[in-house]
């Protein structure tokens, strides 16, 4: 059963179409990644998930079916803007939130200090929300978001805010959501993290789908032709290249479609050049976003 | 435990330890308790209180009027001309002065003499003047005691009497007055605080995105109509403290105070019909508040929409005075039963005459109707505009949204 399924989904607001004819499945124990510049379409995909406004067509199903009250207590949520209640202590809020998914209050109140502990926050358990750092109320907000066991698990730009030693430790934390078989959806137009975490991905650009599918897969699909190599000696002529670019510290060499990497590589080793790093140009996903959304501009 | 309910006990919990809701629910039987107290104290410690005896003048020129010249707490001293009348109010011997003119049986003009400026001559002073022009004109012709008659010929007693014929237990009256107005008021001030708390507390959660973290756990009926339902029960609660308090003080406000304390009475049906109203008031302006936090973009926004219905709770106390004198106008009676003006306008009602039971069972019923009607739009609305955090859209354009869902 996969953990989302989205078919054709569809909604306009008075000025914009913001998500238009938008299909994607997302599969337990994977980490999807949905991204896309801001205003993109991606919190307004996350809100028809979480049926917080409607789809005006097409149809979403969350763990097999409409999302229902008992489907929301095995659904996780971290909204882009963190909301807490400022005036109320830390475990209070954990223990309230928890019981809305369905929770146990004594049961939540065990499990918040076992996650409080595992984050280095006990210490601020007592402590009001509005008496947190940006940081420490977000990893309250994760906190809140993951103690009822969630299936699937949505998070909306997790890593804005947070200091090195805390995404580290959130990355840390998702990977283990990730291990145990839990399907963890990051929307964030940080594509970096997105190449770091995901295996599989969803780029929207104006509520449209750019890519869709294996991260690996896209990679390697938009491939240049060309290596990457960092040598000792003297280079001069390789069969089956074409050009090269100079680089700081490496050199682009770029094939003629026909020869192979391995071919190149035979060739430089049987000529004794001292061969420091050799790898196929890979571009980011960055600049595929970039070259996606520059031809669907022409 | 539900998902409404756990929203009610969270939002009944905050709701009652709030600083506004503590100050007003106990600020009333404190205060009553503490002027009970500052009065013993006097009471005991001052001793009974002196009343001062207030002398003024008085020229005879009529002749005749010589005798009674103690009118209560006001003695009467006589001049024999006007230069001496004149002189002793300067040298501030007495008060005032008043003249009986030679013509006085001919035109009935008194001429009076005062230092101070004045609206109109204080009722004491005037009854005191007449009584004694009567007591010294009729003297040697009618008995004492029918003096006494002319001078207050009317103390009138009324007995409210049941349909078969026993004395009633509720006699009406100002006493009776008393207890419902007070609540009326603190009704009408409670629903406008409680508005104001509903819409902060919802322009917060908007605000800070907290509500979509809620609606990922619930509905939006069942977030709603626990916050409405959680603000009830604080009116609930506010209402029993007050009621409960009530008969306490006014005992010991009767046994410290007396004389007009004493006849305070709290109306048979009011305790019922006070929670009944206290609670559909409070869920209707719960809701309203709801409805107006939906439409609205920020909490401040909204607190200016909603002092459009805050201010209706208060139209029934600003019309009191209408209500004392025209009980049975048709004025009250759609007062009774429009939505807004319903719970504060029974409420005052209940105190000064009787409500029909068709009235009250049409207002109660309008009341119900309307807290179900405005919770249904109020949902609709949060729906639609949920997400709104710009600018507040135009009326036209609400009402199409709610129209269509």
């Amino acid at each position: 059963m996969r953990a989302v399924e989205a078919s054709h989904i569809v909604k306009a607001f008075a000025d914009k179409v913001a998500v238009d004819d938008l299909s994607f499945s997302v599969d337990q124990g994977e980490m999807f990644g949905l991204i896309g510049p801001n205003g993109a379409g991606k919190t307004t995909t996350i809100r028809m998930m979480m049926d917080i406004i409607k789809p005006d067509s097409g149809e979403v199903t969350i763990i097999g079916e409409k999302l229902s009250e008992a489907t929301k207590n095995r659904v996780g949520y971290m909204p882009e803007e963190r909301g807490l209640y400022k005036k109320l202590g830390v475990l209070e809020s954990i223990v309230y939130l928890a019981s809305l998914k369905g929770m146990d209050r004594h049961l939540a109140r065990e499990k918040a200090d076992d996650l409080l502990e595992r984050t280095g926050m006990l210490d601020s358990k007592k402590k009001k929300i509005e008496e947190l750092s940006r940081g420490m109320g977000q990893i309250i907000q994760f906190i809140v978001t993951v103690i009822h066991d969630p299936q699937l698990v949505i998070l909306d730009e997790p890593f804005s805010g947070l200091d090195p030693v805390n995404t580290e430790l959130l990355k840390g934390m998702l990977a283990g959501l990730r291990d145990q078989g839990k399907a963890v959806i990051l929307s964030t137009h940080q594509m970096s993290q997105v190449e770091e975490l995901c295996d599989r991905i969803l780029m929207i650009h104006d509520g449209h789908a750019v890519l869709y599918g294996d991260l690996r897969e896209i990679k390697s699909r938009y491939r240049g032709n060309s290596l990457l190599l960092d040598y000792e000696g003297e280079l001069g002529e390789v069969p089956g290249v074409t050009g090269t670019r100079t680089r700081r510290g490496y050199v682009e060499l770029v094939l003629d479609g026909e020869t192979t990497p391995q071919q190149v590589l035979t060739h430089l080793v049987g000529r004794g050049i001292a061969i420091n790093r050799l790898e196929v140009a890979t571009p980011s996903l960055n600049e595929i976003f970039l070259k996606e959304v520059g031809r669907n501009h022409e | 435990m539900s998902k409404t309910l756990l929203i009610f006990r969270h939002e009944f919990l905050h709701a009652i330890k709030r600083t506004g809701f503590i100050v007003m629910t106990l600020a009333v039987p404190v205060l009553a308790l503490l002027a009970i107290g500052i009065f013993q104290l006097i009471a005991t410690t001052g001793g009974p209180p002196v009343v001062e005896t207030t002398t003024i003048g008085y020229v005879d020129e009529a002749g005749g009027f010589d005798g009674y010249t103690t009118q209560g707490h006001i003695e009467l001293l006589r001049f024999d001309t006007r230069d001496e009348a004149t002189a002793a109010l300067i040298g501030g011997d007495v008060s005032e002065y008043f003249v009986v003119p030679s013509d006085y049986m001919a035109t009935g003009a008194i001429d009076r003499y005062t230092l101070k400026k004045e609206f109109e001559t204080p009722p004491t002073i005037a009854t005191a003047i007449k009584n004694f022009l009567t007591s010294n004109l009729l003297s040697e012709t009618v008995p004492s005691e029918t003096v006494d008659r002319i001078e207050a010929p009317l103390y009138l007693v009324v007995t409210r009497l049941t349909e078969t014929g026993e004395v009633a237990t509720e006699q009406g009256g100002y006493g009776n007055v008393i207890i419902p107005g007070i609540f009326s008021l603190l009704l009408a001030l409670s629903l406008t605080m409680s508005s104001t708390y509903m819409i902060q507390g919802l322009g917060d959660e908007k605000e800070s995105r907290l509500v979509e973290v809620l609606l990922s756990s619930v509905s939006v009926r069942q977030l709603l109509v626990g916050k409405v339902l959680g603000l009830g029960a604080t009116g609930l609660v506010q209402v029993v403290i007050w009621l409960a308090s009530a008969p306490l003080l006014l005992r010991l406000a009767s046994s410290s105070f007396g004389g007009f304390i004493s006849t305070i009475q709290i109306p048979a049906n009011f305790i019922v019909l006070g929670i009944v109203y206290f609670i559909l008031g409070y869920l209707l302006f719960a809701a309203l508040s709801v409805g107006v936090g939906a439409i609205s973009p920020n909490a401040r926004e909204a607190q200016q929409l909603a002092m459009i219905y805050t201010l209706f709770s208060f139209v029934p106390l600003w019309l009191a005075s209408i209500l004392f004198i025209y009980p049975d106008s048709p004025l009250w009676k759609v007062l009774t039963i429009f939505p807004v003006t319903a719970p504060v306008s029974a409420m005052l009602r209940l105190g000064v005459s009787d409500i029909a039971a068709w009235e009250l069972a049409v207002s109660i019923v309008v009341l119900v109707l309307s807290v179900i009607g405005v919770m249904l739009l109020a949902v609709r609305a949060f729906r639609v505009y949920l997400l709104m955090y710009g600018k507040r859209p135009g009326w036209g354009v609400i009402v199409q949204n709610l129209r269509g869902g």
